[in-house]
């Protein structure tokens, strides 16, 4: 085993680290001006074969080779020098992956390069109110006009991220009732500035509503061109495999995980309780699965680098990362104590955030909640572990 | 950048799971755990003619030339089939006689990598595997130097009756002894040699933790109750995926001790603490887990998880317990 990247890797550093340094310089910079500063760094990278690597140059991507390392070194120099990356969003993480693998080339060239400049920004249209776990069962309906032309579509669907900013949404609708539940659903792109669409934000437990928070969307005669139906007809479901594959790829970053756990041990200094022997167990005993999880990245890293398969460790990650999530908030609970009773000033977005003390990781303490429940609830993600992992018999009614 | 097995890795633990499977199956530990003895010869032989006691020794001094990584991958073999005698012992004591320029145990060295004569550790305590058997003992003097220990005069043991029925312990003393001196007080080879230990340890509880979600595996395929087999159940589904969820994330942990140990890299002794403490409390919880999982089977003496149950004992509480590892670590932190 070996943990470095190699010389060849370093080399790459060193052109990207003064790639950075020499471009990634934003001063004093505030507002439109400094959202034009970010554009044309955003380009300069993708020039220099930094940024949207796996996309062809036709619809404005590097279109470099798969290199995992190198991509891991521009994450790691970009990250240093808290340069921009990628757009983010679910846009780049599944939009744009799903068009390349199914769309049409007349929807390549319309969405893919407006959405990685950040111009078209992408609502999820899969849950709705009676359908989550079970997303099949969508019930949202499509219908085609009488001309052909256009999808009709009447219903509503529910947890959006990022809703309230979204300009496009992809969505799964029932375009045939009458057929089995998988084999009924149509895959759909839509406009979301027109008439017929409403859209309300959806207040979450940790107090968070307003601009970037979850929505939910009504249809009544909204309408989309035929056109913008990505794969066959009755075909949807199979298209949003894709998407949610691309989904599950993004989700989970050993780093973040790192400095979260760093985060923990200075808080347990700052109330005065890392000499506690029983605080002290607590940290070690949750660092031992943090590291698991370290480690296991880099494992899942390294066979992407030789092209192999990790095997079932691919499967666990998110509800290892969603687990450690929970032990770190029972502990960060204890640990604040009675400044817990105080919702930190501008806790879930109301106004601008004011003096944050220890009660800030009331935030941690419940997102961590959403965790179990986002990108593939925890029962969920055992069935995947005990059924795809472990070769257990399928559930019949799934 | 590489961090998951090389081929030849995976070869040599097929090759090590390949001769325990032809030599030590539940017939002989069911044998072995209702016997006298505290060490099995057929065994041992096979294993040592694998080239094992040596594995992570130089080739000049007789080894294989590889790392204590390669070590563990055989310790986890060795776990998983719950294989007697004094494994960690012969590949630590190895190690620690390579290391030693002491020009009388070096002559002892091609005996003790071909594994003909068996080291045992005698460290932190009175418990010792394999103890009738052992030729030597690598032995703390409480001050904290290591010392290889003959058997013979001086040495009293007394036969106890071993919770892990796979490797039994018995309580030993030293009296007037012939004692080889290794490293001194303070000589960090005594750290690096206990951390090899830790990293064995653990690399061990891996392999039995790992077995047994195995069995509990295989068992709720085959198992019907209600008409169906009960790995349909969502209930033991998820308590099974909780198994693995444990276990394989926790295998790259293992790894990273025995690379930071062979690189010799500064958290080398954080990394075992940390493995030993994370693997052995999986190790419990899984063994408890199997046996809930296959209900009464489980329970018995004869379907034979209880082995893996009582070896599990024995690894927590061998060198430390996972709490006094945590506590380590916890100040190798700097906290």
């Amino acid at each position: 085993m070996d943990l470095s990247y190699g010389e060849a890797a370093e080399a790459f550093r060193k052109d990207v680290r003064g790639f950075v340094e020499s471009h990634w310089q934003p001063g004093e910079r505030r507002g439109a001006e400094l959202k034009e500063f970010v554009r044309a760094f955003r380009r300069a990278a993708i020039d220099r074969g930094y940024l949207y690597r796996s996309i062809p140059k036709q619809y404005g991507g590097s279109e470099q080779p798969a290199d995992v390392i190198r991509a891991q070194v521009i994450r790691e120099e970009f990250g240093r020098a808290r340069a921009p990356m990628e757009v983010g969003g679910n846009g780049v993480n599944m939009t744009v992956p799903t068009l390349l693998e199914q769309g049409t080339e007349e929807q390549k060239e319309l969405f893919i390069r407006k959405t990685i400049e950040g111009d078209y920004i992408w609502g999820q249209g899969y849950s709705e109110p009676g359908s989550g776990s079970d997303l099949a069962s969508v019930r949202t309906k499509g219908e085609l006009s009488p001309d052909g032309s256009k999808w009709i579509i009447n219903g509503q669907k529910i947890w959006t991220s990022q809703g309230m900013q979204a300009t496009h949404m992809f969505m799964l609708v029932r375009t045939e009732p009458d057929a089995p539940k998988h084999d009924g659903i149509t895959y759909l792109l839509l406009d979301l500035n027109q008439p017929g669409i409403t859209r309300r934000p959806i207040r979450q437990m940790t107090g968070e509503e307003g601009a970037h928070t979850f929505c939910e969307f009504f249809f009544d005669n909204a309408e989309t061109p035929v056109g913008w139906q990505v794969g066959e007809r009755g075909k949807g479901w199979y298209v949003s495999r894709t998407t949610l594959k691309h989904e599950r790829a993004s989700i989970g970053s050993a780093d973040g995980l790192g400095s979260q756990f760093k985060k923990l041990v200075d808080l347990a200094k700052e109330m005065s309780r890392l000499d506690d022997p029983l605080v002290r167990d607590r940290l070690a005993e949750i660092e031992g699965r943090v590291l698991s999880h370290r480690y296991s990245s880099f494992r899942l890293f390294s066979c992407a680098a030789a092209g192999e398969d990790p095997g079932a460790v691919q499967l666990m990650m998110k509800l290892l990362l969603t687990e450690i999530g929970h032990e770190i908030a029972l502990l960060a609970q204890d640990l604040i104590g009675d400044q817990g009773l105080i919702e930190p000033e501008g806790a879930g977005g109301r106004g601008p955030r004011g003096p944050r003390g220890p009660n800030k990781w009331l935030d941690q303490i419940m997102g961590s909640l959403g965790n179990s429940i986002a990108g593939g609830a925890s029962n969920i993600q055992r069935n995947i572990i005990a059924e795809r992992g472990l070769g257990l018999p399928r559930d019949g009614s799934v | 950048m590489r961090f998951h097995l090389t081929s030849e890795q995976v070869a040599i633990q097929d090759a090590v799971r390949g001769t325990l499977s032809e030599c030590w199956g539940m017939e002989q530990l069911h044998r072995f755990a209702d016997g006298e003895a505290d060490f099995d010869p057929a065994s041992w032989k096979a294993l040592m003619a694998l080239g094992v006691g040596g594995l992570a020794l130089p080739e000049a001094d007789g080894g294989a030339g590889l790392g204590l990584l390669d070590a563990a991958l055989v310790c986890e073999v060795a776990g998983a089939a719950a294989a007697p005698g004094p494994l960690i012992g012969q590949i630590v004591g190895a190690i620690a006689v390579a290391a030693c320029a002491n020009s009388a145990t070096r002559e002892l060295l091609t005996a003790i990598a071909s594994g003909e004569r068996v080291v045992t550790l005698a460290l932190d305590g009175d418990l010792v595997q394999s103890a009738h058997a052992a030729d030597y003992y690598l032995a703390d003097d409480g001050a904290g130097g290591l010392h290889l220990i003959e058997a013979g005069d001086g040495v009293t043991i007394e036969s106890v009756t071993a919770t892990d029925r796979s490797r039994p312990v018995s309580r030993v003393s030293f009296g007037t002894v012939e004692a080889h001196p290794l490293f001194t007080a303070g000589d960090p080879m005594v750290q690096r040699l206990r951390d090899a230990a830790l990293v064995l340890i653990a690399a061990d509880a891996l392999g039995g933790a790992q077995h047994c979600t195995d069995l509990s595996v295989e068992y709720a395929k085959t198992r019907e109750q209600f008409g169906q087999p009960i790995g349909k159940f969502q209930g033991l589904k998820h308590q099974l995926a909780q198994m693995a969820l444990e276990v394989e994330p926790a295998r790259a942990l293992v790894w990273y001790a025995a690379y930071a140990w062979d690189a010799g890299l500064p958290d080398a002794t954080r990394a075992a603490a940390m493995a030993k403490a994370h693997l052995c409390e999986i190790y419990t919880r899984t063994t408890r887990a199997a046996i809930a999982a296959h209900g009464g089977i489980g329970y018995t003496w004869e379907y034979g998880l209880n082995y893996w149950f009582r070896r599990s004992v024995q690894n927590r509480a061998w060198l430390g317990s996972p709490a006094q590892h945590r506590a380590r670590a916890a100040k190798l932190a700097g906290w």
